[in-house]
């Protein structure tokens, strides 16, 4: 291996910690040295292995794991719970080397580690290997028992790393404050330094993880919440600062027609809708039937309750004519009960993380979110549910959490704040009246969308759920019995104004027909006149051509001339042969 | 010459040192002084250059130089460091 020149840029070696991998634009400094701090128990060599074991299945780098506190079949049989397939890698790709002084060890003066080095030298070369974790080296500088050794082997190490420019990573135990640490020179050696922290608040272990120092590069300096999970360490980022989710206009069915019509068409693609109400106002079920409506589409889902197993809401569900056994059986419907474990809600809700990448639901029900939300309110449960709902926006997951409130105030009722970020609120509540109980809905919030103003009453039957309107009178809002008889009165009213509407609508027929009859009449005389006139016009027209006939005959008749014609003889008697009319001209 | 210690027939020893480094040369001598005075009958030594024989070494599980490793009499024992605490460097060779 050469002497490699200083970098003139500064690469980085992915840790397969995606969310470290993001706070550190990166992961961990290439070619440079790492010190990861933290007490007993908080993920020292978890991290180290999944940088090593990351980079031989990303980028099919050697590397070598130096354990000194633990055997290395130890190192590797924990690490098996991981799924990372570490036996296979330790044959090919990882060398592990056990360099923990057994007990029977005799020390009889100063020692150095110049012979381990090169044995890692020979190795490295050998494995062509990039990385190298010196896990719980403390154990072995310790014995050196002289500060000053134990400083010079340090400095030894990190020459050593700088020479072979290999990555390296220094795990080291921390008790007590980081500064009052007997190797503190460590921090200012290195390029980079990690500090695990393991706290325990009222009673709920937190895991954290935090970039002290990174020279050359950028990071966010602030404690992330970590969890060991089946993949290995995760950390929770809170996600980029700015919000760019792609957004969708397309609107899902609620499951309840009525419902959908109140929202304009529905829930928002990809929104997350908080139904918030006392316990038993139906909130449970209004989840159902979003349940139900988007296995209906043949849409992937998943429902995650926290009070009930799933067989029994399947149950409950099946008693007002929702049906989602059918679903589950089918595998487009996973259901996922729990219990809340504790007031640390990160590695949970990095559990549904999980559940969410395995089952890759497109709509997701939380029945009840507030289960998630702590008694005692941390501020890291609250970031912890604010970035679940984040996750769930970029990924589109369209998600209706269902959270147990009595009232509508805001700072108590839902201590994740997730009313805040809710894009649509509906509040179930209890009207108590003359003697009744009855769930009324009402939409609170829904952005982007008009949406009524209406408050609605909901019914649960064994036919199915539906929403009524409630009735308003005299600035009451009447629910129950009293909607069914005021309707029943308003009906009453109705039909006594509809038999009075018909009485009237007859009585004018009547006059009408009346007025057609006498119409009737009149036009009949008036025919009956016109034709009079009409023939009484025909027989004074016949007359006169009668009489032009008449002469033009006599004057043929007598042969009179042209005179004749024109000055006939007064008082002369014609007599007409053929049809006469007696007249005198 | 009469042996503070009983010294065991056929003492077998092999000192893995590092080169030229300060306590691998200290080592050296320390051993060959000890030997010398102490096991003057009979004794093999043998000294393993870890930076010429690094899978040598790796085999032997050596992690820090110096390491001398007592081979016979069994059991096997081992010291580290120069040698200089010669009550304890007898004291893991007479340990049988």
């Amino acid at each position: 291996m050469k002497i490699q020149p200083a970098r003139p840029s500064l690469t980085k070696l992915p840790t397969g910690i995606q969310g470290f991998d993001e706070i550190t634009n990166g992961g961990l400094p290439r070619g440079r040295t790492t010190l990861v701090m933290g007490g007993p128990g908080c993920g020292k060599t978890v991290f180290a292995l999944q940088a090593l074991v990351n980079a031989a299945h990303r980028s099919k780098e050697a590397g070598m794991f130096v354990a000194f506190e633990e055997s290395t079949t130890q190192v590797v049989s924990n690490a098996a719970t991981f799924g990372w397939d570490l036996p296979a890698l330790a044959r090919k790709k990882l060398f592990f080397l056990d360099a923990r002084l057994a007990p029977e060890v005799v020390k009889a003066g100063e020692f150095d580690l110049i012979g381990m080095l090169n044995l890692l030298h020979a190795k490295a070369q050998e494995l062509r290997a990039t990385s190298v974790v010196f896990d719980g080296i403390d154990v072995l500088l310790s014995l050196l028992d002289d500060p000053i050794a134990e400083r010079r082997e340090i400095y030894r190490i990190r020459e050593w790393l700088a020479l072979t420019g290999l990555t390296g990573v220094i795990t080291q135990k921390i008790v007590g404050s980081e500064a009052d640490q007997r190797y503190s020179f460590l921090q200012f050696m290195v390029d980079c330094v990690v500090v695990l922290r393991h706290q325990v608040v009222e009673g709920a272990a937190f895991r954290n993880l935090r970039v002290m120092k990174y020279r050359g590069s950028g990071f966010s300096g602030d404690e992330f919440p970590i969890s060991l999970t089946r993949d290995g360490m995760q950390l929770t980022n809170r996600g980029p600062a700015e919000l760019t989710y792609a957004v969708s206009n397309q609107r899902i069915a609620t499951g309840l027609p009525r419902l959908d019509h109140m929202l304009n068409g529905g829930y928002h693609r990809g929104s997350n809708v908080l139904i918030s109400g006392a316990p038993g106002s139906a909130k449970s079920t209004l989840s159902g039937m979003f349940a139900a409506a988007a296995c209906k589409r043949g849409e992937r889902t998943l429902y995650v309750s926290f009070d009930e197993g799933a067989a029994q809401i399947v149950r409950n569900l099946r008693s007002v004519n929702v049906q989602l056994a059918p679903y589950v059986k089918s595998g487009v419907l996973r259901m996922y009960s729990t219990r809340t474990r504790g007031p640390n809600v990160d590695d949970q809700f990095e559990a549904l993380r999980a559940k969410v990448r395995e089952h890759r639901p497109r709509c997701l029900v939380i029945d009840p979110l507030s289960a998630l939300s702590t008694k005692q309110s941390h501020i890291p449960s609250a970031d912890a549910a604010q970035q679940f709902l984040d996750f769930l926006k970029g990924e589109g997951i369209t998600v209706v959490n269902t959270s147990l409130m009595d009232g509508l105030s805001t700072d108590d009722s839902t201590a994740t704040g997730i009313s805040t970020i809710a894009d649509t609120w509906i509040h179930l509540s209890y009207v108590v009246q003359d003697g009744e109980r009855n769930r009324a809905l009402t939409i609170v919030k829904s952005r982007g969308t008009g949406h009524s103003n209406q408050v609605r009453e909901l019914t649960l039957a064994n036919g199915g759920v539906s929403l009524t309107d409630v009735s308003v009178a005299h600035g009451k809002v009447l629910m129950g019995v009293a909607r069914w008889e005021r309707e029943r009165q308003e009906l009453a009213v109705a039909k006594r104004s509809k038999v009075a509407a018909e009485l009237k609508r007859l009585q004018l027929q009547l006059a009408q027909a009346e007025a057609a009859a006498r119409l009737q009449v009149v036009e009949t005389e008036m025919e009956a006149r016109s034709a009079e006139i009409e023939l009484l016009a025909h027989a004074t027209g016949s007359a006169s051509r009668l009489v032009k006939t008449d002469r033009a005959v006599l004057r043929r008749m007598r042969h009179a001339d042209e005179d004749l014609r024109i000055a006939p003889r007064p008082g002369a008697k014609v007599a007409t042969p053929v049809n006469g009319g007696r007249r005198e001209p | 010459m009469a042996p503070a210690h009983k010294h065991p027939p056929g003492l077998r020893l092999r000192l893995y040192v590092a080169g030229h480094a300060p306590n691998s040369v200290l080592a050296i001598a320390n051993a060959r002084a000890i030997c010398d005075e102490h096991f003057a009958s009979g004794h093999e030594l043998e000294i393993v250059d870890l930076l010429e024989h690094p899978k040598r070494a790796l085999a032997d599980g050596i992690i820090v130089t110096p390491t001398l490793l007592k081979l016979l009499p069994l059991p096997v024992s081992r010291v580290i460091g120069s040698l200089s605490d010669t009550t304890q460097v007898l004291l893991a060779l007479s340990n049988r």
